[in-house]
């Protein structure tokens, strides 16, 4: 699979890059935990906190910023608290970036990529909104709904036979909470069982690094890749604005603090790099362990790795 | 009160919902790459066996259930309970037809059974996988047959009644898988 992956990216004339996987800044993202450990060392007299990286987006923007043209990598990355049947705390993960091009273009290289490793040149490709998704299998409206709308949504949709959803009505979430809730036990299950399912323009509250694209309603320029009912890939038009990706940081590290949730060092490099001017990209991360399992049909991570964190 | 969070979660936690103690079968997380996470669980109610889904946020924390399993020597049936003893403690215990179910079709004095015990009382019965008991009537087979297809249905001592193969007489012991009621073999006297 990595060789038919890089000869694809050899091909089309994107580099492969590698980026650090420690680092003193770590996401700010209240849904991501990170791994951290020590640096101690003749240079390093006092040892010094150092991440592990839960994904290399901000160094790999900084080399596009530095002028990198399209890169790529292949690397394993880390996020504390997440085990089950398709979550490792660490994976592999395949992330590139086309400075320069929209999100559609990037949308069909993933597919292109997609059809390659998994081997199957006729794979459709579906590509449906955000709202239209949770409209058409919920009729709701994600972007305008109200917390109780989601509510009485999740419900129904519980007696409904989404055995998921059977009783949530205890659960205390906030409006993504809801729309997460619903995308996992609902929606998800039945995207990318006739090809590749492709939903974007997701909620601004669900931006992350993505741009937001003005409009009425406004959207982000995001786009999730499904196939199996299983989550594969997540998309942006990157924010390339440093002012608002300072203000979506500092947004992120009161959120942890309500949460009572660590709040590491903002990545002032990364800021840094953007504020001197990051070209406009698409950019995409691709889960490689969970596409092993679509290509093996194995339903659980642990049957493509060779020993489990708990027999590490 | 002891509590679990979400990620203490396994099969075989025993948790309280809505007041009934409950073990969880099966735990799977769910999380989408940039949102919140949660603990889907099934969990069985341990009082009526019933599985039902459950779903929690990740983070939150459920009371423990006071419930633990042990094996108690099942020693006498008086009419209306089933007398049991730890035999370890010496200690008895009662269970009534409720929570025996279907282990009262299967047991016989001195059985060690697995008995699941909550706030220290019996509130389920497990009889031993396999036991050996004596037909107490079943017609009687045609001579000659050894084998053969199709049985007969025969009573065993403690009322119950299986399908035997048709060379099988009344008086004789035979060895039952409690789980499905089937009949295994013919049993030595031991």
């Amino acid at each position: 699979m990595l060789q038919d992956l890089r000869a694809f990216f050899a091909a089309r004339g994107v580099l492969e890059v590698e980026t650090p996987l420690l680092s003193a800044a770590a996401t700010t993202d209240p849904a991501l935990a990170s791994l951290s450990t020590h640096w101690s060392g003749s240079q390093q007299p006092s040892a010094q906190r150092l991440y592990l990286h839960t994904s290399p987006e901000l160094p790999m923007k900084r080399l596009l910023a530095a002028g990198s043209g399209p890169i790529y990598q292949v690397c394993k990355v880390f996020r504390d608290g997440e085990r089950g049947r398709r979550h490792h705390p660490e994976f592999s993960l395949l992330e590139w970036y086309r400075p320069g091009w929209e999100l559609n273009a990037l949308i069909d290289e993933v597919a292109e990529l997609l059809r390659l490793l998994l081997d199957q040149p006729g794979l459709g490709l579906d590509v449906i909104g955000y709202q239209a998704l949770f409209q058409t299998h919920l009729g709701i409206d994600p972007l305008a709904a109200d917390l109780a709308t989601l509510q009485a949504s999740a419900k129904a949709a519980g007696r409904n036979g989404c055995t998921g959803l059977s009783s949530c009505e205890d659960l205390e979430l906030d409006r993504d909470g809801w729309l997460d809730l619903l995308m996992s036990q609902c929606l998800e299950p039945r995207l990318g069982r006739a090809g590749l399912t492709v939903v974007r323009d997701y909620p601004p509250s669900q931006a992350a690094l993505a741009r937001l694209r003005p409009g009425s309603p406004s959207v982000a320029e995001r786009f999730e890749l499904y196939l199996d009912g299983m989550e594969l890939a997540n998309g942006f038009d990157e924010l390339t604005d440093a002012a608002e990706q300072r203000a979506r940081f500092n947004a992120n590290l009161s959120a942890r603090r309500a949460a009572g949730q660590p709040e590491p060092p903002l990545d002032e490099a990364f800021l840094a790099a953007l504020a001197a001017g990051m070209p406009a990209s698409a950019g995409v991360a691709l889960g490689l362990d969970r596409l092993l399992m679509c290509a093996l049909g194995a339903d659980r991570i642990d049957a493509v790795l060779a020993f489990p964190v708990e027999r590490a | 009160m002891a509590s679990y969070k979400t990620n203490e979660f396994k099969g075989g936690l025993k948790i309280m919902l809505d007041g009934d103690p409950y073990t969880i079968v099966e735990n799977e997380f769910v999380k989408p790459g940039k949102g919140q996470a949660f603990s889907r669980v099934k969990v069985r109610n341990l009082k009526t066996g019933r599985v039902v889904e459950r779903t929690f946020k990740s983070g939150d924390s459920v009371e423990a259930a006071d419930v633990h399993e042990t094996d108690l020597q099942f020693l006498y049936y008086d009419g209306e309970l089933w007398h049991f003893m730890d035999p370890s403690s010496f200690e008895q215990l009662t269970a009534d037809e409720a929570v025996l179910g279907e282990a009262s079709k299967w047991i016989k004095e001195q059985d060690l059974c697995s008995v699941t015990l909550y706030n220290g009382q019996p509130i389920s019965i497990e009889a031993p996988s396999f036991v050996v008991l004596e037909i107490a009537e079943t017609d009687p087979g045609l001579k000659g047959d050894t084998s053969g297809g199709g049985g007969k249905p025969a009573t065993l001592e403690t009322g119950a009644v299986v399908n035997v193969p048709l060379f099988v007489q009344t008086g004789e012991l035979i060895k039952v898988d409690t789980r499905t009621g089937s009949y295994v073999s013919r049993a030595k006297d031991e």
